[in-house]
């Protein structure tokens, strides 16, 4: 299977300017995506972010008050679900328990007019490509969550929708399962060539799943981008938060040329970016861009050092992680390689990093909300 | 149970007495036969269900002499045939009113939010705890012939019709009656039945009313089968409603008993018409049994 020739069977979707109102809350607010055919497009936030709404205009199970929806090129604003010919993929499964996994796969052909020899092979088809071609005679009730959720994925996929839509399918299952349905799921979607959607508030399945993420806020948009481009250049506090570990530095600012220096509890730290006029900069490190040296350490050329105490030590096997109390009271989180001297709880520390690490940002409220 | 004797100690400066376990009888406690919870209940059963029914079952056989003569007589006496017959169509159009009458206003209940299901549930309730009586009659203002429906009907130009001392109106009475037998089953059914299931029928590209029709009502159907049988179970059994509403072409077969029994004090043809009622009964469920047996544990909702 060549990848262009699978690509074309995904659809491309265009949202713009898409509001959703309920009353006075506004659940979506002027959001635009553009996902490619065949791609993997992962919408991420917090719960309440507008990822699930997004999901549901797309779906047709939702209407938005304002803006504009195409599939494949064709704006489907006003179309019934039940004519998008869309997959969807529900967090809490939503088999029909009166029907055997063969009969719940069936359905939409059933639905479509598939004549019964086809309808067959097209179900038994789609059985085995999530591996439960053995259970077509049983009921939903008998079967596991995961066993479960590959079956709605069968059902989801068996009409050859151009676009399927997954909303947390993952969310209720353990996570040794999580970890295997997601390398399957990634499978089937290299496999049919289908452009996915993918919602879900797990970062780390975003990043292991998805071409692209958007990343969701109070019903915006905050930042569409590969993983690594979130994680390495986040556009935002709450992206940098929002995606893998973090710490963050506020402290007395002032900029000089092209850099930008904070004072922290009489220390000064540098970072060679700078912001707009107006805003208050935050410094963002990624734990693995930073190191500890023993207190007072000779400090090398283009290096960021914080005094501080080590709270807690973490031995995870592949390295260690450390938190460290700074003298402004902040927390920061370090993750040090084998090689690196051990620390212990109360070591007096310095925090080193590389000017070039510190990502700066612009200070915002909302980035603090809490994460679920 | 910490009563383990340890042989090494007994004897020993242990300050338990050895052997205590085996002195002391086990103190007798309730929880152990939590069965005997049921004792009350099963004396009330045997003293108010089964011995009247034992006698009646006796007494059908046995007056006024022992043979089968009152079964004879009940099945070679055609208006014994016709009213029983009557009966069973009777309940069967109070069941099937009921449900046209509680399958919407059940579903209502569970898509409205919580303050206007409390309305609705009153709404339900707050006549079932008026007596039946009371309701019978009130139908009777309604539907006599210079009730109020008929003097509404000939207000606005249309002739009168007969209501009162009809089946029709009897089976409104009866239906009115036995509706929230229909309504509160049917309601604790369809409100374990997740929503998603026909939004993920119609993401397949199932029309609105397909959706409903194969995973909504299938799955509503085991709360209609229970409402449907306790609704034609007590129809079967009325005595007020028919009595106060209908004229001698509505009898039922309880009237016919009571005339039997209190009119003419023949307690072996009154209990023969009982115990056809109940085998007639007992064979209808025995049918019908198949057709509500579910395939499939309903899904639980997480």
């Amino acid at each position: 299977m060549s990848t262009s020739k699978t690509r074309e069977r995904g659809a491309a979707i265009d949202i713009r300017d898409a509001t959703k109102r309920y009353g006075k809350f506004t659940a979506l607010d002027n959001v635009s995506l553009h996902i490619e055919p065949g791609e993997f497009m992962t919408l991420l936030g917090p719960s309440g972010s507008g990822k699930t709404t997004t999901l549901n205009v797309v779906a047709g199970f939702t209407d938005l008050t304002a803006g504009d929806l195409s599939v494949g090129g064709e704006s489907i604003v006003g179309v019934p679900a039940h004519k998008r010919n869309i997959g969807v993929v529900f967090q809490h499964y939503a088999l029909f328990p009166h029907m055997t996994v063969g009969k719940n796969v069936a359905y939409p052909l059933t639905l479509r007019g598939v004549e019964k020899g086809e309808r067959e092979r097209r179900v038994k088809a789609a059985l085995d490509m999530v591996k439960m071609a053995d259970f077509a005679h049983r009921y939903p009730s008998e079967l596991s969550g995961g066993q479960q959720q590959r079956v709605a994925l069968a059902r989801a996929i068996v009409f050859d929708p151009p676009l399927l839509l997954m909303d947390e399918p993952l969310g209720a299952l353990d996570k040794k399962l999580r970890e295997w349905l997601q390398l399957e799921i990634k499978r089937i979607h290299r496999e049919l060539g289908t452009t996915f959607v993918y919602v879900t508030h797990d970062q780390e399945e975003a990043l292991v799943l998805s071409d692209r993420i958007a990343v969701f806020n109070q019903g915006r948009i905050e930042q569409i981008g590969t993983g690594r481009q979130l994680y390495d250049e986040p556009a935002t506090l709450f992206v940098g938060k929002f995606i893998g570990e973090s710490t963050t530095l506020r402290g007395k600012a002032e900029t000089s040329g092209d850099e930008t220096g904070l004072t922290i509890a009489g220390q000064k730290i540098v970072a060679k970016e700078k912001l707009a006029g107006g805003e208050t900069p935050v410094i963002l490190l990624r734990p693995e861009k930073l190191s500890l040296a023993a207190a007072k350490a000779p400090i090398t050329n283009g290096q960021n050092s914080l005094a501080g105490q080590v709270s807690e030590a973490i031995y995870l096997g592949s390295g260690s992680k450390y938190q460290v109390v700074l003298r402004d009271g902040s927390i920061a989180v370090v993750r040090s390689s084998l090689e690196a001297k051990p620390f212990t709880i109360g070591d007096e520390v310095d925090l080193r990093w590389s000017v070039e690490d510190s990502k700066l940002l612009a200070d915002d409220d909302r980035a603090d909300m809490t994460l679920t | 149970m910490n009563q383990t004797i340890d042989t090494t100690t007994a004897g020993g400066s242990d300050p338990r007495p050895a052997g205590r376990a085996a002195s002391e009888p086990r103190r007798w406690r309730l929880a152990d036969y939590p069965s005997l919870l049921t004792v009350p209940a099963i004396l009330l059963l045997i003293a108010a269900m089964a011995y009247p029914l034992l006698t009646i079952v006796l007494r059908s056989f046995s007056e006024p002499e022992w043979s089968l003569q009152n079964y004879v007589w009940f099945f070679s006496t055609p208006v014994n045939l016709t009213v029983l017959a009557r009966t069973f169509s009777i309940s069967a159009w109070v069941t099937i009113v009921c449900v046209i009458a509680a399958y919407p206003y059940a579903y209502l209940m569970t898509t409205v939010g919580p303050r206007m299901r409390l309305v609705l549930i009153m709404c339900v309730l707050v006549p079932f705890w008026v007596s039946g009586v009371v309701r019978t009659l009130a139908w009777v203002i309604l539907l006599q012939d210079s009730g109020v429906i008929n003097s509404t009907l000939k207000a606005i130009g249309f002739s009168s019709i007969r209501l009162i001392r009809t089946q029709t109106g009897v089976v409104i009475g009866m239906a009115q009656v036995l509706l929230p037998f229909m309504i509160l089953p049917l309601y604790s059914v369809m409100r374990g039945i997740d929503l998603r299931l026909v939004q993920a029928a119609r993401s397949l590209g199932a029309r609105p009313a397909l959706a409903f029709l194969q995973v909504y009502l299938p799955l509503s159907l085991p709360g209609v089968f229970a409402g449907a049988i306790i609704v034609f179970i007590l129809s079967l059994g009325f005595y007020i409603t028919p009595a106060l509403l209908g004229g001698p072409r509505s009898t039922m077969l309880s009237t016919l008993v009571q005339s039997q029994v209190l009119s003419l004090l023949n307690w072996g043809r009154g209990g023969t018409m009982g115990v056809v009622l109940l085998v007639s009964t007992f064979v209808l469920l025995a049918v019908a049994a198949p057709l509500m047996r579910q395939r499939h544990k309903q899904a639980s909702r997480s």
